[in-house]
């Protein structure tokens, strides 16, 4: 080649210059598990479906978060959402709204006529659930999904568990419940009602299942030593609230006294109160710090005119429905001891919400069952001591939530495919926790909570119209995009952008980036810069 | 009206792209079909802002032009690092000459397109502070009272890198180079010597006048835009920083950028003819030691036995800029 004067080499680029070989460490990327979903006991992928909801396409959305959970217009009302307790986004400003997005997507699902996708390819075997309540529901929906076929035996008249014959409608209306049911029905879910099982080995027997899943709850009001004349009116909250679903409504009188410190008790008050009670007590023995009833609900039911009368017992109840309480106080170990001081309280009715026993009497003679403290034992597989009977929910020893009951329907489902496949179901490892600090904080905008509309006040003490209101799709979608995707990529660019190498090679939408090692000299800016913490640094091996 | 960042969309305008903007909003960076250019295999140290400056400001500029597009570059580590003989990692065309001349250089390009009638073909020069402040001041000074259409990039790096990290007019007080050591009575570089270089530009009342950091692309971007739009003399100042010549972590270099423009030190206006008309506002206002600390450069003024009396000084530096240059929001 004959060169310009004074050129005496051919030019080149300086892509022959593998710069990647300056490397001591090396960018990779990850994704982290967000506290959000590690916090979900349904096993929800919240940042996943967040990120389908940041960009309004709520459908994918919603079909992400039914992956894991066939009821999200229910949970957007009836969780207690621990999953914006562990939001990263609390150390900002507030957590991410996550519990009203999902009752957003399961709203709009409904109103769209959104259906579930197809189930896979039937496998012939037949499995039997027990109870329609969230964890059977869950565990039909999810094992018809994997091609089984399902047949839920239910007792009562409605499908739905304590979210039809517990929760109030003003928390949940039925309506909302109803749509959520009816779509699993739709996925080929057979539910029978009014079909109580007495005993289940003859009805797995007479139906030729393969595998039951019980899910029976816990529906037997706890009683107390409390000495009772004989006119006195008590009754226990959950016949209450079961009997607010038939045509007679409880009769409770003016002066309503709940006994208990849940959530059973807070529904029954306030339930008490919307059917014209004028006063409507609850007498708990310990402090609102040590009340298990979720503090939001405690708080709307102070609003609505609920009183409450901490550290107290009751003793005695009279013909007319005179109360004799006790006063109490707390030792060091934070448990009430009597004061020997006494009080009076007038009362019409006095409803105790003293917690629930499981009813278990459709397993008797089943052998190798293993009954502890009033519920059913499980493996960490959620299968009983009887091979085949799995078991969750209420009855199971756990916390009692509609959520936990969805994760153990979910789980028991997986569980129960494998078994009938003479397999083992292999949980995919967790990834590593997506802490605070893998944030760079730094690129979000600013962005508080959205509040969602309340019912005033007169309504709610008159009407059982639902209390708290829904986001708009602005609002939600505001919300939305208020998560910081922690420790999941969101293709924001900024690795590929801040790159002084130009390392990072982008694969379009949706397919994220790649490193390309050939020149990334391993300075780390990526890694610093991201703001979801989805890259990390790995020593090279030098 | 300054760069106007979009606040929501989850990171708004704040990361280098957003999937959420429509495409007319998104950045040059965050596109594949972006110039790149420097390429790959250039020499510069792991984590160069120079280097990453460059190619954000040539970028944007090639974006703007339509690729119509000629860069003088000064001597400085922004032409060793790319172009060793006989190898570029430029994929623009390209000339380099001296140390000192390069505005003239550029003035001359640009008169030569004009001859022959390309007016399509945009300018640029580009050096390090070096170079601009020290050598090739009065060139770019006569660039600048004879509004040639050049667009003028500094990369701040506050001192000559290339040779061995030397004082130049725009290193800061207390810094230390080779040649400002942490020694006497005073130690590190001088108080109250050195160049502001935006401000003397503004002096000339040229067109366009702004500073940008490479912590701040869409800023950086708005800017090369605004000036590319512009014919007559225009002047960028951008603050990059150096992991070598300052003794910082390589993955800090864009946090380093963005404490200094969030402690005051380096505030990012724009200006025309000669008059300020937009700051970029401190978003979290830091103390300036959050910015000196992670940097080696300034070591000498803590440890066991800290400096406070230096520090105020560099501290009472950011709050004059703050209010000479209005950098905090009313309500912040
Ligand atoms: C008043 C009240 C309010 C609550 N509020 C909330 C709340 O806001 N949020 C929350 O997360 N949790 C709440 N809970 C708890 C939650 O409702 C329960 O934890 C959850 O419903 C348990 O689900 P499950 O499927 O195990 O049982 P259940 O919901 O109790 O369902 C069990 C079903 O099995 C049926 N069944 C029982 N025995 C048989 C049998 N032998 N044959 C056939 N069917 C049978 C029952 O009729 C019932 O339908 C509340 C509970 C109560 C009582
Ligand atoms: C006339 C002349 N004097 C000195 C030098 C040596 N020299 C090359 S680069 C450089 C310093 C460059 O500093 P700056 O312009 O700030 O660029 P940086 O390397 O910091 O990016 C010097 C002194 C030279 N090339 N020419
Ligand atoms: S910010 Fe988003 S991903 Fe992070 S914890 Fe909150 S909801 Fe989950
Ligand atoms: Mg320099």
């Amino acid at each position: 080649m004959r060169k310009p004067f004074a050129i005496t080499l051919i030019p080149g680029s300086s892509l022959a210059n593998l710069t990647g070989t300056w490397r001591t460490s090396r960018p990779v990327y990850l994704d982290r598990l967000p506290p959000c979903n590690n916090a979900c006991p349904a096993g929800e992928n919240i940042q996943g479906w967040l990120f389908h909801a940041e960009s309004g396409d709520y459908e994918a959305a919603w079909r992400e978060l039914v992956k894991d959970n066939p009821l999200p217009a229910v949970m957007g009302r009836v969780c207690y959402h621990p999953c914006e307790s562990s939001c990263n986004r609390k150390q900002i400003d507030a957590p991410v709204g996550i519990n009203s997005v999902e009752r957003f997507l399961g709203d709009e699902a409904i109103k769209r006529g959104w259906q579930f996708d197809a189930p896979a390819a039937a496998t012939g075997k037949r499995v039997l659930v027990v109870g329609a309540g969230p964890s059977g529901l869950s565990a039909a929906y999810h094992l018809a999904r994997m091609g089984h076929t399902v047949e839920i035996h239910e007792a009562g008249p409605f499908a739905g568990g304590m979210m039809r014959f517990g929760i109030p409608k003003y928390r949940l209306p039925r309506e909302v419940l109803d749509a959520e049911v009816q779509r699993i029905v739709n996925l080929g879910v057979t539910i029978r009602l009014n079909s109580k099982v007495d005993n289940i080995l003859d009805t797995m027997k007479q139906g030729h299942f393969d595998a039951t899943f019980l899910a029976v709850g816990a529906h037997i009001g706890k009683r107390t030593n409390i000495h009772a004349g004989a006119a006195a009116k008590i009754v226990d909250a959950v016949s209450v609230l079961r009997s607010m679903e038939g045509e007679e409504k409880p009769m409770l009188g003016r002066r309503v006294v709940v006994y208990g410190g849940g959530n059973t008790a807070i529904d029954v008050a306030r339930t008490a109160k919307r059917l014209g009670a004028s006063e409507a007590i609850i007498v708990y023995r310990r402090t609102r710090e040590k009340m298990p009833a979720h503090d939001l609900e405690v708080e709307e039911a102070l609003q609505e005119g609920i009183m409450i009368k901490w550290l107290s017992t009751i003793k005695r109840v009279d013909d007319e429905g005179k109360l004799t309480v006790e006063k109490m106080e707390l030792d060091d170990k934070g448990m009430p001891q009597p004061t020997g001081e006494f009080e009076t309280l007038e009362s019409d009715s006095l409803v105790l919400a003293l917690g629930q026993d499981v009813d278990l009497s459709l397993l008797e003679g089943v052998p190798g069952l293993e009954v502890n403290d009033g519920t059913v034992q499980v493996s960490p597989n959620m299968m009983t001591g009887y091979p085949g009977i799995f078991a969750g929910g209420d009855m199971v020893p756990s916390e009692r939530t509609v959520t936990v009951a969805v994760g153990h329907g979910k789980k028991a489902a997986r569980h129960i495919d494998a078994w009938l496949r003479g397999a083992v179901y292999q949980p995919a490892a967790k990834h590593e926790l997506a802490d605070f600090k893998n944030l760079n904080t730094w690129y979000y905008s600013d962005a508080p909570k959205t509040v969602r509309p309340m019912l005033d006040v007169i309504r709610r003490q008159s009407s059982f119209d639902e209390v708290q209101g829904g986001l708009d799709e602005t609002n939600a979608l505001f919300e939305a995009r208020r998560c910081l995707s922690c420790g999941n990529c969101f293709e924001c660019d900024n690795c590929y952008g801040v790159c002084p190498d130009n390392a990072v090679i982008k694969l379009g939408a949706g397919k994220r980036y790649e490193f390309n090692y050939d020149y990334c000299k391993g300075c780390g800016i990526c890694v610093t810069e991201c703001p979801s913490g989805s890259i990390k640094m790995v020593p090279e091996d030098i | 009206m300054s760069y106007q960042p979009v606040k929501f969309y989850q990171t708004g305008t704040f990361t280098v792209g957003n999937r959420l903007l429509a495409p007319v909003e998104r950045s040059v960076q965050q596109s594949e079909r972006r110039s790149n250019s420097i390429n790959s295999g250039h020499r510069a140290c792991q984590g160069c802002g120079e280097a990453l400056g460059a190619r954000y400001a040539i970028d944007a500029a090639m974006a703007a032009s339509n690729g119509q597009l000629i860069a003088a570059n000064a001597t400085g580590c922004l032409e060793v690092f790319s172009t060793p003989y006989p190898e570029s990692s430029w994929q623009v065309p390209w000339i380099h000459s001296l140390f000192g001349n390069t505005p003239a250089v550029a003035t001359g390009i640009a008169a030569a397109m004009k001859v022959k009638g390309r007016k399509e073909v945009r300018v640029v020069a580009q050096g390090g502070d070096g170079g601009t402040a020290d050598i090739g001041f009065g060139c770019l000074s006569g660039m600048f009272e004879r509004n040639d259409d050049v667009l003028y990039i500094c990369y701040d790096n506050q001192g000559y890198m290339n040779t061995g990290v030397q004082r130049s007019s725009a290193t800061p007080p207390a810094a230390r180079t080779a040649t400002t050591m942490p020694v006497g009575p005073e130690p590190g570089n001088v108080f109250g010597q050195g160049k502001n270089l935006p401000e003397i530009a503004m002096a000339h009342g040229i067109p366009y006048v702004a500073t940008a950091t490479v912590a701040d692309l869409r800023d950086l971007e708005y800017k090369v835009k605004r000036a590319m739009n512009v014919h007559g003399a225009r002047y960028l100042h951008i603050f990059v920083p150096c992991p070598l010549g300052w003794g910082s972590q390589s993955n800090d270099t864009i946090r380093l950028a963005r404490l200094a423009k969030e402690t005051g030190l380096f505030p990012v206006f724009e200006a025309r003819h000669g008059e300020v008309t937009g700051v970029l506002k401190i978003r979290r206002k830091q103390a300036v030691e959050e910015y000196l600390k992670p940097q080696r450069r300034f070591a000498h003024l803590f440890g066991n036995d800290p400096h406070t009396e230096v520090i105020a000084r560099i501290q009472a530096i950011a709050d004059r800029n703050i209010r000479k240059y209005n950098l905090l929001d009313e309500e912040g």
